[in-house]
């Protein structure tokens, strides 16, 4: 790849454990993403695709290899620095949703915001703006016990968007969600990618890593193969899978 | 009967899984309630040395004194010599050995006012004139050395303690040199002096010695002449205040300038008062732990208790009722409390004759004989009330939570208070979280209040006992002369400002703990909500400082209220000189030393919880 990736990695390894124990869990990887591509990748649980979404996103520090984003090597990143890419150019999206309890769903999204600095009031029309794009913004001022999971879901996307980061990672967007909810998701992301957002999904879904630019499959902590997909095959052969499933 | 095995059992099970916690419990409960005994233990603590000592030496019954006008020294060596007899003041208390109901009696014997120096020290005492034949009536009994023999004196044990005198020292008595030959005890005479000349403006806490006769005499001067002494045997000791009353219908004023009756009781009292303040001190103090410790073992069981949500779904799973459930929860803090009360009143009975025994003055123990079955069941009773109320509420929480959420081990949902969270929208970062984190949990957070509030309400009652004790009414050590020590009022306070200082440390110690397993419980409650927060940008740094800020919320108003609970304690415990207060810096302080500590031991767990990977702590269940 070239010098413009958004994301580069070159062998980059994250153990656990040590001697005898130890375990590899993503195992000399290289990878490129282009600013605005979508890439999936997929595997089997415990494949190690999570962890590597956690370093991508400065969430874990890699054992070995290098890992730039956005031009910078983030192994030599403090602490502040990281948090600081975080909060400005990464937003997640996590298969458990992770909001937080005792927040509303307007809440919940406009606190990256909050963290940034950007006004209260500012902060608050971006979330309504968010959510109504995200079409949960009737629920704007319901908790998250009182939201159905999809509805959890795209309110965990608003907040992972409400920076306008330039990379959103997103750890089994779906896993928890039923047919018609992931393709809610999914319709979310299409929009996403079509104004230009960089994605990296993770996923064990393959109707779901159909829909990407690009499909990466992830075995013991490797990448095995990686596919180019085109045009109407990769999203709409996909979604009119899923459309079949919700419609049952 | 099978129900209550298996309640035992599981309870007994569960304190040998988690034994630093247990341990941890019953160290709180025990500083309370240790405290607590050594209040109770001390009441009355000095009656029985008192009989002893009186029963060893022939104490008076009744103590007639006629002390001259002012008799005592004012400064400087007194000037003039010869042998000012005062024989209107003889001719006044002799008779009183023939009076009726006297049985026996020793004296009149002369007493001399000189300045007393030794070891750069410079304090007034009474020298009281004996022969070298033991007498019937008080014959004071030595402890170290040799009775008393020209030029050689004997003194006072609790004055020599508060001196630091011993046996062949050379003191000087109104600058003439002399050689301590013997240090004894007498039980006609209170511990210390202290308020034995009390209502004399100059000099009320004066200390005793013995001299020959011969060298009273020579003791006194114009200015000061001598006074006389008669230790009187009644015939009915027990009436001994009524035959006092006879020679003193007036009422009590001064015991200088004239005839004065003393009852043997009243001498017994004032032996007593030398430890009530102490007394005071430890009750007021250990009321306040128990606050303390209630409130650190409400935090640490609701602790375990959220730790202990997948047993609470087991048990339940299993038929468990929840009364069952409740039972099991209960009856291992009820254990741990009885075994801490037991503690605590061991610790305490052991303790008691430190406090008490070294310079009371008197023969014999001070803390073991009152070891009695009501303050056994007071104190255990009292560390069962603060396991109650500790641990009561999260035991039913616990026990009314559903199986299949208890199973899940899903945590209590926070609270949410909708106007805090739009309020800390607009504040910096830290403050926002601690804002947040502080809401979740608004009773932790009132717990945290109030466990400041009482830590320093307590160092404040003791800023403005200390400053109370420091400037006595007369002056600033017990006499208007600053040129005299008043050894044994110093002895005095320095004795209850150690007994505060005991006490401060506790308060300190319980508070500190308090702050730790707050902090750590927010830690371990909101490691979620940090995770993610810290995922979505928030820095290690501001995670810490909004936890510390968290903490230090709730001890402003703590700390504030603190001042204000310290002033009405004091004023409530304080029945003795009138409160003085203490320098506004010291007050000042006080709440900043506070605040500086509390955001110090915060800082410490929160930094540890910012040590786990956010990826680690972001795998488990979300919303």
């Amino acid at each position: 790849m070239t010098d413009s990736s958004l994301v580069r990695a070159r062998a980059l390894r994250k153990d656990y454990g040590t001697g005898e124990g130890l375990v590899r869990a993503v195992d000399g990887i290289d990878l490129d993403v282009a600013p605005g591509e979508r890439v999936a990748v997929m595997g089997p649980s415990g494949c190690g695709k999570s962890t590597l979404l956690h370093l991508l996103g400065g969430l874990d520090r890699s054992s070995g290899g290098e890992l730039w984003f956005h031009g910078r090597r983030i192994g030599q990143l403090g602490e502040r620095a990281l948090a600081e890419m975080r909060r400005k150019e990464v937003g997640f999206v996590f298969q458990a949703f992770h909001l937080m309890e005792e927040l509303t769903a307007q809440e919940n999204v406009e606190l990256p915001a909050l963290l940034t600095g950007v006004p209260p009031r500012a902060a608050r029309r971006r979330a309504r703006d968010l959510l109504d794009r995200v079409g949960v913004g009737d629920r704007i001022g319901h908790l998250p016990s009182a939201l159905s999971g999809g509805q959890r879901q795209r309110v965990a996307i608003a907040r992972a968007l409400v920076n306008e980061p330039v990379l959103v990672l997103a750890d089994e967007p779906t896993g928890n969600l039923d047919s018609a909810a992931t393709l809610d998701v999914l319709r979310i992301f299409e929009e996403l990618h079509a104004a230009g957002q960089t994605l990296v999904i993770v996923t064990h879904d393959e109707r779901i890593g159909a829909t990407a630019d690009r499909l990466i499959f992830m075995h013991d902590g490797a990448f095995t193969d990686e596919t180019l997909l085109s045009g109407d095959s990769r999203s709409l052969g996909a979604l009119i899978g899923l459309e079949e499933q919700a419609s049952e | 009967m099978s129900r209550l095995l298996v309640i035992l059992r599981l309870a007994g099970r569960d304190v040998r899984h988690r034994p630093g916690e247990a341990v941890m419990l019953v160290v709180i409960m025990m500083a309370a309630t240790a405290a607590l005994a050594l209040g109770l233990l001390l009441q009355g603590t000095t009656a029985h040395p008192y009989q002893t000592t009186r029963e060893a030496t022939s104490g008076p019954d009744a103590l007639a004194t006629d002390f001259p006008s002012g008799g005592v020294p004012s400064g400087g060596f007194p000037s003039g010599g010869g042998t000012p007899a005062s024989p209107a003041a003889l001719k006044q208390i002799a008779p009183l050995a023939r009076a009726q109901g006297v049985a026996g009696h020793s004296g009149p014997l002369p007493v001399a006012f000189p300045v007393l120096t030794f070891d750069g020290r410079t304090d007034a005492v009474l020298a009281e004139g004996r022969s070298s034949a033991p007498a019937a009536v008080d014959q004071p009994e030595l402890t170290q050395g040799r009775w008393v023999r020209a030029d050689a004196v004997v003194i006072e044990r609790s004055f020599a303690d508060a001196l630091g005198v011993h046996a062949g020292d050379r003191i000087t008595l109104n600058g003439r040199p002399f050689t301590v030959a013997g240090v004894a005890v007498t039980a006609a005479f209170p511990v210390n002096g202290v308020g034995f000349l009390e209502g004399s403006s100059q000099w009320p806490n004066p200390g005793l010695i013995w001299t020959t006769t011969a060298d009273a005499e020579t003791l006194a001067t114009r200015q000061y002449p001598l006074g006389y002494v008669l230790n009187l045997k009644l015939t009915n000791p027990a009436d001994a205040e009524n035959f006092a009353d006879r020679f003193d219908p007036g009422g009590y004023t001064d015991n200088t300038g004239g005839l004065y009756v003393i009852p043997w009781q009243m001498i017994s009292h004032q032996d007593g008062l030398v430890i009530a303040h102490e007394q005071k001190i430890l009750l007021v103090g250990s009321w306040l732990l128990a606050l303390l410790a209630v409130g650190s073992l409400a935090i640490l069981v609701g602790g375990r208790m959220a730790e202990q949500n997948r047993r609470v779904g087991l048990l339940k799973a299993v038929g468990g009722t929840p009364a069952l459930v409740a039972g099991v929860l209960l009856a291992e803090y009820l254990a741990l409390a009885v075994i801490a009360g037991a503690a605590g009143v061991v610790v305490g009975w052991l303790t008691a004759p430190l406090l008490t025994n070294p310079s009371t003055g008197l023969l014999g123990s001070a803390g073991a004989p009152h070891l009695t079955l009501p303050v056994i069941a007071l104190v255990v009773g009292i560390a069962l009330a603060v396991a109650t109320l500790a641990s009561y509420i999260p035991a039913v929480r616990a026990a009314r939570t559903s199986t299949v959420d208890a199973l899940a081990d899903a945590a209590r949902p926070p609270r949410r208070h909708a106007r805090l969270i739009a309020c800390s929208a607009r504040l910096p970062v830290p403050l926002l979280l601690a804002l947040r984190l502080a809401s979740r949990r608004p009773r932790r957070v009132l717990l945290s209040g109030l466990s400041i509030a009482v830590t320093v309400s307590g160092i404040v009652a003791v800023l403005f006992a200390h400053a109370t004790l420091t400037v006595s009414p007369s002056g600033p050590a017990g006499t208007a002369d600053p040129g005299l020590s008043d050894v044994g009022f110093i002895s005095q306070t320095a004795r209850e400002n150690r007994v505060l200082l005991l006490i401060t440390v506790m308060l300190i110690a319980l508070a500190a703990v308090n702050v730790i397993f707050t902090t750590w419980a927010t830690v371990q409650d909101s490691r979620h909500a940090a995770a993610v927060t810290r995922a979505l940008g928030a820095s290690a740094g501001q995670f810490i400082t909004g936890l510390s800020a968290a903490q230090i919320l709730p001890a402003i108003g703590g700390a504030l209220a603190g001042i204000a609970g310290g002033y009405a304690l004091f004023t409530a415990a304080n029945q003795g000189p009138s409160a003085s207060q203490p320098p506004a810096w010291w007050l000042v302080t006080a709440v900043l030393g506070t605040l500086v500590a509390v955001a110090g031991l915060t800082a410490v767990p929160a930094r540890l919880a910012t040590r786990r990977p956010v990826a680690e702590a972001l795998q488990g269940d979300g919303t």
